[in-house]
């Protein structure tokens, strides 16, 4: 495989994994704390999707809010009844809570949508463009990075440049003192795994059409998106995004040029690497607590 | 706390119902052992009967209770009709195991049909062997499930294995399309592997050498790196081994890639809904099954369709009986069972695991089985019983054999 069309396979792929792990970020920023199974909210998104746009045919314009609309409310119920009460207890047991939600929202996606694997169709999908010679993509590759990287712009604009955003990262910083300046603490969370299960919502409207849809599709992806959230540091929405561009680009480099076998070893190991040199990640920052 | 009730009185009503219930039980044994010689012999059925592979578990129930209707409609055997007992293993090996005990030691069957999952298959073997039942798999391919190694082998197969299927691969690629390098594109996992040693043993055996053997995962989205490799390494033909939903991911690879090389596979597309998943190019890949209903149907495959006709209101035509093999080769295991029972003389497991040995022919609906089993052959089927067959639009479709 030469250069290039590894390159644009990689980014393509990186751009999946930096979407889904722009989610992580979200919620990090704004409370310290993260959703482990944003796999299973990406995995809701995409059968909501199937259900919606494909099963039963609903226009785009109102089945793509309607997906992401589920997406917001099934983000505040993580948040209030997984996150919430342990965080207010001084706990750290948001962290198995959000798993074990994440698995029973699995079972429950097994349950409403089957085992079976099912398509979905998507113009964006149909007819690749040839950028070099063996170098096919589909548009919707093309999109994937544009959409991750627009949406990295707004989280950094949002949380640097805006009232509300900077009201956000005055809560991580020292919630009491945010409380009495007159932020509302809780509200800011809430929004913050709402906005977090979109972005999950919103990277299962575009995978989908490239990988089908299935009740366990956000399983692996869901671990990539973290080990590129954690390589990013945890705090950087243009880290998270570009971690995951580098590890869709170590990927396919390892696969090209060792083969399929060495894929996640090298994949993995290129991980725990990047961590030991740069323990907060490509573009996070020393003191910023970790989970 | 008042879930602890302990009451003497309500001990001794419980005690009092159980000592009814038991004497009603011995009764009922006592009676029913007078009437045995008119009981059915049961056959039971492990398979999968919810989930992923609910329509493969359905369609095996198909075939096999047309197969038993038939026979009971001749009088049954040995003067005793056949009865199916169907239990769900979920596509879990622990679950499957769990079922195969229960319908041995409980409902006392006389056979066990089951293995859907070679995994399923896997874990039920050593069991059936132990308790010395014999146990007929009607589709999983995995090599070893006859090849078990036991000293006393009670595991038989009217289905694909491994093994041959990758001989029929390597012989149908170099005969259909002159294959002569080869890419393997593999799924990494056992059932990849075990292929991955079939299909070199056989490249080896016919003096060819692959291009190269690239495996994907699961849940891989894009298998374009792989394919990239065997292209540049010269491969002229793809051998493909994976379910169906990794399968789509390979064709839509080669779609980006602007590559279409023949592409010969495993049966696994065969499992869901290929054309959904790949899109319209599904029908590029050539892959293995042992039966179908399309085409000239031999007499038994005529009286087969119509009984199917006549029993599933959904069955119109051959395309909706999907998937065919599952049918087919469920209808072949019964008949096969029936005479291994017939040769035995009696109801005893040991004596018709002997049977099976000793059948000289059954008219099956895959072929007419000619002294299918020896010692040392547990596989009814051989590489030369396999079809080839394609998607077109969502129906299996034999591939026009030239």
């Amino acid at each position: 495989m030469s250069l290039l069309p590894a390159i644009v396979t990689g980014l393509a792929l990186g751009s999946m994994y930096g979407l889904l792990a722009l989610g992580f970020h979200v919620t990090y920023a704004v409370s310290g704390t993260v959703n482990f199974s944003q796999g299973s909210s990406m995995t809701l998104g995409a059968v909501a999707g199937y259900f919606f746009l494909v099963l039963w045919g609903w226009p785009g314009a109102i089945g793509i809010p309607m997906v992401l609309v589920i997406c917001a409310i099934y983000g505040l119920i993580i948040e209030r009844y997984a996150v919430r009460p342990f965080v207010q207890r001084g706990s750290e047991n948001w962290l198995m809570a959000t798993v074990a939600v994440g698995i029973i929202v699995d079972n429950l996606m097994l349950f409403v949508f089957g085992k079976e694997p099912r398509g979905f169709p998507s113009i964006l999908a149909v007819t690749p463009i040839q950028i070099a010679k063996d170098a096919g993509v589909y548009p919707l590759q093309l999109l994937i990075p544009v959409v991750g990287l627009l949406l990295a712009m707004v989280l950094h604009l949002f949380t640097r440049r805006t009232r509300h955003g900077v009201a956000m990262l005055a809560v991580v910083q020292n919630p009491n003192a945010a409380r009495l300046m007159g932020i509302n603490v809780g509200r800011a969370i809430a929004a913050s795994y709402a906005a977090s299960a979109i972005l999950a919502g919103i990277a299962a409207l575009l995978i989908a059409p490239l990988f089908n849809v299935s009740s366990d599709m956000g399983t692996l992806f869901g671990i990539k998106a973290f080990a590129a959230a954690i390589i990013g540091g945890l705090g950087s929405a243009w880290g998270v995004m570009l971690a995951g561009l580098c590890l869709g680009l170590i990927e396919v480099f390892a696969t090209s040029y060792l083969g399929s076998v060495y894929t996640q070893i090298i994949t993995f190991a290129s991980v725990i690497v990047i961590l030991v040199v740069m323990p907060h990640g490509l573009l996070g920052r020393a003191g910023v607590k970790k989970v | 706390m008042n879930y602890n009730c302990s009451s003497p009185s309500l001990l001794h009503r419980r005690g009092f119902v159980r000592g009814i219930a038991s004497t009603a039980f011995a009764a009922a044994l006592l009676a029913s052992s007078g009437v045995l010689a008119a009981d059915p012999i049961k056959i039971g059925l492990v398979t999968a009967l919810s989930g992923q592979s609910a329509r493969a578990g359905e369609a095996l129930t198909r075939g096999a209770t047309i197969a038993i209707e038939e026979i009971n409609a001749k009088g049954g055997v040995l003067g005793r009709r056949l009865e199916l007992v169907r239990r769900d293993d979920e596509s879990n090996p622990a679950k499957g195991l769990l079922a195969a005990r229960e319908l041995i030691q409980r409902e006392k069957v006389a056979a066990v049909i089951g293995g859907l999952d070679t995994p399923v298959a896997m874990a039920i073997v050593p069991f059936v062997n132990n308790a010395k039942v014999p146990f007929v798999d009607p589709w999983a391919a995995g090599t070893a499930i006859t090849h078990n190694g036991a000293a006393d082998n009670y595991v038989f197969r009217v289905s694909a294995m491994d093994q041959d299927v990758d001989k029929a691969i390597v012989q149908y690629a170099s005969k259909k399309f002159g294959a002569k390098k080869p890419g393997l594109i593999l799924v990494n996992n056992p059932w990849g592997e075990s292929n991955e040693h079939g299909l070199k043993a056989a490249l080896k055996a016919a003096g060819i050498e692959p291009a190269g053997v690239e495996k994907f995962q699961d849940n891989d989205v894009d298998v374009v790196p792989q394919l990239s490799r065997l292209k540049q390494a010269g491969a002229d033909a793809l051998f493909l081994v994976g379910n169906v939903g990794p399968s789509s991911q390979v064709v839509k690879s080669l779609d980006r890639m602007g590559w279409a090389p023949p592409i010969v596979s495993h049966w696994g597309p065969a499992g869901g809904r290929f054309t959904e998943l790949a899109g319209p190019n599904a029908k590029n890949v050539i892959f293995v099954q042992t039966y179908s209903f399309f085409g000239n149907l031999s007499p038994v495959g005529k009286k087969v369709m119509a009984a199917l006709q006549a029993k599933y209101p959904d069955i119109k035509g051959p395309a909706d009986i999907t998937p065919a093999v599952g049918v087919a080769n469920a209808y072949d295991t019964v008949l096969i069972i029936t005479a291994a029972i017939q040769k035995a003389g009696k109801v005893d497991p040991t004596a018709i695991r002997n049977g099976f040995y000793e059948i000289d022919h059954v008219d099956g609906l895959i072929k007419t089985y000619q002294k299918p089993f020896t010692k040392e052959r547990h596989d009814a089927l051989t590489e030369n019983d396999y079809i080839w067959t394609r998607f077109e639009d969502n129906h299996i479709m034999p591939v026009a054999s030239n």
